[in-house]
């Protein structure tokens, strides 16, 4: 998905000149080609994300569309202040493109994993938040974020995540796309729970449970439109994330459907507070935070159970 | 807001020094005025700024209030956010602002909050008040000055409390790295910051060494002298591959003695006896 996006946003720089691609020392081998062929428009600022920020700020100031490279944690964190102000305030053409969003980089520690991003950058004025779900979705973005005006959030999964669409799907920012259309319940995921998503639905199916399965790679600004539509149609919605469960997608969507009145069930899936004491790789800790294609179809069968 | 302390008319040519004297205690009632009318702070910090920015504004910047957003103009950052009342009130006097727009200050659905928002038809370059953002933002417009060619110049006026932040220092060894001579900081080195005395707080000093170590090329000044500001200014960049740091020594709340090196000054804004008094020292 990583090299994707990258690929794809190197190939837009040959037509938009004013593409400007800044890493904060992270990325090896990633931005090889792309500092080969365009060395005056890469740059390197070091292990320095707040300055990162407001060099990206200066350059955008002055017409250019700047692209911010980091691990989620580090990007959204520690340069929130920066990106608060320099960025979203001003509502530059910044794009803030990390890596590492929820468990990506689970063995290295709670030090890098991105569970609060989605929450941070939903609450910035101006700022889109986008979590593609596959390597389609991300080549899709890229496209569309060289035209797109303003602040932008892309949450990159590494590369060598599982795909969810077969082919190019129709992609527009702020446009969920229906990956599977169903009766019974809805599960609205974005990014890398969209995959296992579909894994989900298959287990419901073999049970004779239709479902919804939607990407919602657009977590900002929410579709309401789309969202308001899914609730009329099914009884039951879940909302998937790998995010707390406090702030991310769930929350948004909670928002819409409280201030709505929605009359179905409604459960937020994500990872729980407190986190489990476990340390273990991607896999694992989406195991024991509920976040496996089977944990997540025992709370759904568990909360629709509960209402039965 | 105006019209409380009479106008005082430059009259001295502008190649004159008693022209800028007389500016600057014309441009201090303006700040008195402003403040003290919406009982706003930091008159101390915005006076030690004011010989700083009538450098800048009169014989530095290459800006037209008539084509404000001209794309190779010289581009200023307040980084010391604070201090923007000295600002508006310059921006003023060099015809960005009106005096109606001035008197649109820290008032409600007003336009000038007391930290200042982006505006560059009216002068207002970033949007400040944040500390430790605006020599960064600085570095990149520099960057994008030297990668399309033009010949705008950038400069940033930093508080010296401001230098406690790490991303200045982030700023600074990125600025030096990538030799952006089209770069100017200056430190309005009044030497108290917001609890207390620098050298109490976060000691600053070797400042000048400092920076020189970190690549860039410094020069130190008496922040309320003329021919220094204008020496100085003159002479930029300090080298032809390094960006330029002039350490300008300041007094708080200067050019109303009794505000003067007071902490007190950074918050307190003026009773109407002591707006009186203050309006005294700065009469002609």
């Amino acid at each position: 998905m990583r090299q994707a996006f990258f690929d794809t946003l190197e190939s837009a720089a040959e037509i938009h000149r004013n593409i400007y691609l800044l890493s904060a020392d992270l990325g090896f081998k990633l931005f090889d080609s792309f500092r080969s062929k365009y060395p005056e428009r890469f740059y390197d600022v070091g292990i320095a994300e707040a300055n990162m920020i407001g060099v990206a700020a200066g350059l955008a100031l002055s017409g250019k569309n700047v692209y911010c490279y980091s691990m989620a944690p580090f990007l959204v964190m520690r340069a929130y202040e920066q990106v608060r102000v320099d960025i979203a305030y001003h509502d530059l053409n910044v794009k803030l493109v990390s890596v590492g969003g929820g468990l990506s980089y689970a063995l290295e520690g709670f030090t890098h994993l991105g569970l609060e991003d989605l929450a941070l950058m939903r609450s910035l004025p101006n700022m889109t938040v986008v979590a593609p779900a596959d390597a389609w979705e991300a080549r899709c973005l890229a496209q569309a974020s060289c035209i797109h005006q303003g602040p932008l959030y892309v949450r990159l999964g590494k590369s060598g995540d599982p795909m969810v669409h077969t082919s190019k799907p129709d992609f527009h920012i702020g446009w969920p796309i229906i990956v599977n259309e169903g009766s019974d319940l809805a599960i609205i995921a974005t990014g890398s729970m969209v995959y296992p998503g579909t894994k989900v639905v298959e287990m419901l199916r073999r049970g004779n449970i239709s479902a919804t399965l939607v990407s919602m790679h657009t977590v900002k600004p929410l579709n309401s439109e789309v969202l308001l539509d899914l609730a009329r149609r099914h009884d039951a919605m879940f909302s998937l994330e790998e995010h707390n469960l406090g702030g991310g997608l769930g929350s948004a969507i909670a928002e819409l459907l409280a201030e709505t009145g929605y009359r179905g069930l409604f459960k937020r899936i994500g990872i729980p507070e407190p986190l489990p004491a476990r340390m273990g790789d991607t896999k694992h800790l989406c195991e024991v935070n509920g976040l496996s294609p089977e944990e997540i179809l025992n709370t759904i069968l568990a909360r629709l159970k509960e209402s039965a | 807001m105006g019209g409380r302390t009479a106008e005082i008319k430059v009259t001295a040519e502008r190649d004159h020094i008693e022209y800028y004297l007389s500016l600057s205690k014309q441009i201090r009632r303006k700040i008195l005025d402003m403040i003290y009318e919406t009982k706003s702070p930091h008159i101390g910090p915005s006076f030690s700024a004011v010989e700083i920015l009538v450098t800048l504004y009169y014989k530095v910047l290459s800006i037209d209030p008539s084509n404000p957003t001209r794309f190779d103009r010289d581009r200023f950052i307040l980084s010391k956010g604070h201090a923007c009342p000295a600002l508006y009130a310059v921006l003023g006097e060099r015809g960005f602002l009106s005096d109606g727009e001035i008197e649109r200050f820290a008032i409600n659905d007003g336009l000038l909050e007391q930290h200042p928002t982006r505006n560059v038809k009216r002068g207002i370059e970033v949007s400040t008040g944040s500390l430790g953002h605006g020599l960064s933002i600085g570095a990149g417009m520099a960057l994008a000055a030297k990668q399309d060619g033009h010949a705008g110049r950038v400069f940033v006026l930093l508080g010296d409390g401001e230098l406690n932040e790490g991303a200045v220092w982030e700023a600074g060894m990125f600025a030096a790295h990538h030799r952006l001579h089209n770069l100017t900081a200056i430190v309005d080195y009044n030497k108290i910051q917001a609890l207390g005395r620098i050298q109490d707080i976060i000691g600053l000093e070797p400042l000048t060494s400092k920076w020189t170590s970190f690549g860039w090329s410094a020069q130190e000044v008496d922040g309320h002298d003329y021919d220094s500001l204008f020496s100085a200014c003159e002479g930029l960049p300090f080298s032809a591959d390094r960006p330029s740091i002039i350490i300008a020594h300041t007094i708080k709340g200067k050019g109303v003695p009794f505000m003067e090196d007071k902490l007190l000054w950074h918050y307190r804004c003026p009773d109407e006896l002591e707006y009186q008094q203050a309006s005294r020292e700065l009469s002609d």
